[in-house]
């Protein structure tokens, strides 16, 4: 079958950083990821099936791997050499059209008892994504025994797949996964108005998830690009704004004085779908006293923010991975509802990986959103 | 013997035009046989002996006011205010008339025994000026007197408690001017007229006022009904400005009114070859403009502006004239017409004009977009009797890099009001209902008015509105040479030159469209037939 495989070869890995640097998505021309002929994963227990992806988004988690920026936290639970690929769907060998849930939690690895928080239906929390019958590998996509979604073919334990409803197209359906880490978010959101930093995919999703959860709050966005502003409208959003307009849009909604660069006042939740030491930064500057910033989007591997403000002001800096099954099920209700499949905006085949990467990469400045590899066409399916 | 203004039919011979570009300058080449030239009015001969003029004007009031001594007695409560940092443009040089008047008033108040004086820039809504711009204004000797104990200071319209409310006109429009001018036996009321807008009741409705006040007539329906805003007979504005005058003078304010008028020399040497027709230039005017042209482009822009912003105008008074409000408005406005009106035959489909580095509300600062737009379809659009020199339906071509570019402390709801107003609406009245308010009524503009010197929340609506007649007016309007998307933001078109500027507007007034170049500053005021 045809797969693209990251291996673990540090010097290619270096080269991917430096190239990333460069020019995001350009990792994936000189790293260690490559589009190879390999075996079918086998099924490593009962319980599991295989999977042949239709369509499998690139996610910025995915990029952040290609381009060298990952955090080393997470090379203790990864392993080598892995097929990325995450956001996945796919159909199982009798037809059914299924999304991926790529957490690969108690229940797929096989540990019983289940750990606490897999028992209580918390799988994202899990303990014990190191252990079990398989590899170590936070998700499907990142676990050498699975395989992963960017090729022909994986396998996936029954308590992963969800069946698509057949009113969802193929481009709604591999929304579904990153539209549950959307619901998920904003399920934790606090009562009040809400700012979101960030209009890519996630931020998107985070926006249509809070509009789609109905509570009556005002949402603020920032974004960077023409169609991300006028998506962010149309999702929910009441007021778009430049990045760099963010603190001046809070100052007016929240009446806050200024001290500094520091509002006085500002919104009981910053959700930050970036990632980056600046979009912390900033969502600390317009974050209530006593306010939450809840990180949607993977943060980076280093960080010199200054925590003053936070410890002053009683702000709480919050993570926020994955989904529950629950989360899940909304999302599909949420893609249905709000007809998402339209952030899909263009689609590859393997082959042209790179293309696609460096597409993904710069998805804002090119006016895209998510990008996706089209496995229905590809050979040896 | 001074030239009157003049009208220029561009032929094949007329030498490009000279047009102001922010801090710089653009020649163009406009279509023959159907382009004019507006110039203005050659500098009137100031008065020989200004002080004098001062001294006899307050001696001799006009209307029904007796002169200033015989108002003048122990024990009174006499409040002057004066005009703020926003007239004249280009601030004049010392000393400024605001100080001869000033000193001659407080020589009186001292011949009289009056000893309970307090100065008050009256400044309304804008920025407060700081200590070096009350010296100029008033000079160091009146500055040292009265400013250490707290006796000359800038009007602050948002301290509820210095404010007082006289009433309201027959038209429902709320009275509130400073205090301690309402309250006060005399107050003295100096001003400078600039232009044909300023003086007369709006001095004091205007100048002395708050928000509350100010919002019934510095609104989008007034602006779009006061035309031109040069024309006080025509303006609503000053309609209103003077029914709010009748309740300050029926609630027994006592105003003793002095005008100036300023003659228009306006730039000193080596900027004079401005006030120039081009083809009048001689070699070393020529020689001028390219040196000043080609080191003005080489030189980074805040020097650029430090070098327009130390400009001090040559100034001079032409005439002077004290006593009861409107009569002495009258004769003002007799003046400024002596110096700045020229006749003109009918209007055209496209007004062109250059911007410069200047406007009231960016003296020491920037002139960012939300200022372009009012200095061209607010202050240089209104520079007409009668008719606007554009007919319906025109286009407007200003040239003026435009850049995205704020004073952060002068400027703050400035800032806001570009980032969050203007990208949704750039509709006067919809911006007016939905978003006015809560600027004007922001803690944190208040308290920047208040403290820093920052203009007030609501300012850059105001200035917006300013231009709501000329939105209303022309069909398309065009900057040249304009950060493409700042000039988008205001909702107009960018032209990289004239020529594409001219291209741009034949889809509105068609291939063979009539111009007038409207030839400012020094300024005028075109009497359209």
């Amino acid at each position: 079958m045809r797969a693209l495989v990251f291996e673990r070869k540090p010097v290619k890995y270096v080269a991917a950083a430096v190239a990333g640097r460069l020019r995001p998505g350009r990792g994936a021309s000189v790293g260690p990821l490559s589009l190879q002929d390999v075996d079918e994963p086998a099924a490593p227990g009962d319980g599991w099936v295989r999977v042949r992806p239709r369509l499998a988004g690139i996610c910025g988690s995915d990029l952040a791997t290609l381009d060298g920026h990952s955090s080393r936290y997470f090379e203790p639970i990864v392993s080598f050499p892995f097929v990325p690929g995450h956001e996945v769907v796919g159909e199982l060998d009798d037809g059914t059209r299924v999304v991926l849930v790529p957490v690969l939690t108690c229940e797929p690895r096989g540990v019983t008892p289940p750990c606490p928080w897999c028992a209580a239906g918390q799988p994202n929390r899990c303990e014990r994504i190191a252990f079990g019958h398989l590899e170590p590998g936070l998700q499907t996509g990142f676990c050498e025994s699975t395989g992963g979604g960017w090729s022909t073919a994986f396998v996936a334990h029954r308590s992963q797949l969800v069946a698509v409803p057949d009113d969802l197209s193929d481009e709604d359906a591999v929304i579904v996964e990153p539209a549950a880490c959307a619901v998920h978010a904003a399920r934790t959101v606090l009562p009040g108005d809400v700012a979101v930093i960030g209009a890519g995919t996630l931020g998107l999703l985070t926006i249509a998830a809070l509009r789609h959860l109905g509570s009556e709050r005002t949402v603020v966005a920032t974004a960077k690009h023409p169609h991300q502003r006028q998506l962010a409208t149309e999702l929910g959003a009441d007021r778009v704004v430049a990045t760099g307009e963010l603190a001046r849009a809070v100052r007016s909604m929240t009446g806050a004085m200024v001290i500094g660069e520091q509002l006085t006042s500002g919104l009981t939740t910053v959700v930050d779908c970036v990632g980056s030491d600046d979009s912390v930064a900033q969502a600390l500057s317009v974050a209530a006293p006593g306010g939450d910033v809840l990180l949607v989007g993977m943060p980076g591997p280093r960080s010199s923010l200054d925590l003053t403000p936070l410890w002053h002001r009683e702000t709480s800096i919050r993570g926020c991975y994955a989904y529950t099954r629950d989360d899940f099920d909304t999302a599909i209700e949420l893609v249905r509802a709000r007809g998402l499949g339209r952030l899909v905006s263009a689609t590859y085949p393997l082959a042209r990986y790179r293309d696609a990467i460096d597409h993904a990469a710069n998805a804002g400045g090119r006016g895209a959103v998510k990008i996706a590899f089209d496995l229905r066409q590809e050979k040896g399916r | 013997m001074p030239r009157p203004g003049f009208v220029l039919d561009v032929d094949r011979s007329t030498p490009p035009l000279l047009f102001w570009h922010g801090e710089g300058f653009r020649l163009e080449r406009l279509p023959a046989e159907r382009t004019r030239v507006l110039y203005p009015p050659e500098p009137l001969d100031p008065l020989k002996d200004p002080q004098g003029a001062i001294r006899h004007a307050l001696l001799h009031p006009l209307g029904d006011s007796k002169p200033l001594p015989e108002l003048l007695f122990p024990g009174m409560k006499l409040t002057i205010a004066f005009d703020d940092i926003s007239l004249p443009l280009p601030p004049m040089r010392r000393p400024d008339v605001r100080q001869r008047v000033i000193e001659t008033v407080l020589d009186m108040a001292a011949e009289a025994g009056v000893d309970d004086v307090h100065l008050i820039a009256a400044l309304a809504l804008h920025r407060r000026m700081t200590e070096a711009e009350l010296r100029h204004a008033v000079g160091d000797r009146v500055y040292d007197a009265f400013a250490p104990t707290g006796h000359l200071y800038n009007l602050d319209a948002e301290d509820t408690d210095a404010m007082a409310f006289l009433g309201t006109t027959d038209k429902g429009e709320e009275v509130e001017i400073n205090r301690r001018a309402a309250e006060s036996d005399l107050l003295v009321y100096v001003n400078i007229n600039l232009v044909a807008m300023d003086g007369g009741w709006k001095s004091t409705a205007t100048g002395l006022a708050s928000y509350r006040s100010l919002r019934h007539h510095h609104n989008v329906r007034t602006l779009q009904q006061s035309r031109s805003l040069m024309d006080h007979h025509r303006s609503e504005l000053h309609t209103s400005n003077w029914r709010m005058g009748k309740v300050i003078r029926d609630a027994g304010v006592k105003i003793f009114q002095i005008e100036t008028t300023l003659n228009t020399d306006t730039f000193p040497p080596p900027f004079d070859f401005l006030m120039k027709r081009e083809w009048e230039w001689t070699a070393k005017d020529r020689a001028l403009f390219v040196a000043s042209s080609k080191s003005l482009a080489r030189t980074p822009s805040r020097l650029r502006r430090d070098i327009f912003q130390s400009i001090k105008a040559p100034h001079q008074m032409t005439s002077v004239q004290a006593g009861e409000v409107e009569a002495v408005h009258e004769e003002t406005i007799r003046n400024v017409h002596r110096q700045q009106l020229v006749e003109v035959e009918g209007q055209t489909d496209i007004l062109a004009m250059g911007l410069p580095y200047i406007c009231p509300y960016n003296v020491n600062s920037i002139m960012n977009p939300i200022l372009v737009m009012c200095l061209g379809l607010g202050y240089f659009f209104n520079l007409y009797r009668n008719k606007p020199l554009v007919r319906e339906g025109g286009v407007l071509i200003m040239s003026h890099p435009t850049p995205w570019e704020f004073h952060p402390v002068h400027h703050p709801s400035y800032i806001d009001f570009f980032e969050q107003v203007l990208s949704e609406t750039t509709d006067p009245l919809r911006m007016e209902a939905e978003f006015e308010k809560g600027f004007a009524e922001d803690e944190w503009y208040r308290h920047l008015y208040r403290t820093s010197y920052a203009y007030h929340g609501v300012h850059p609506f105001y200035m917006w509105y300013w231009g709501a007649h000329a939105l209303q007016h022309v069909g398309r309007v065009i900057i040249v040479g304009g950060a493409p998307r700042a000039v988008r933001r205001l909702g107009f078109m960018a032209a990289s030159t004239m020529h594409d500027a001219l291209e741009m507007a034949s889809d509105v007034v068609g291939r063979a469209p009539t111009i007038t170049h409207l030839h400012v500053p020094p300024l005028l005021i075109a009497d359209v037939q």
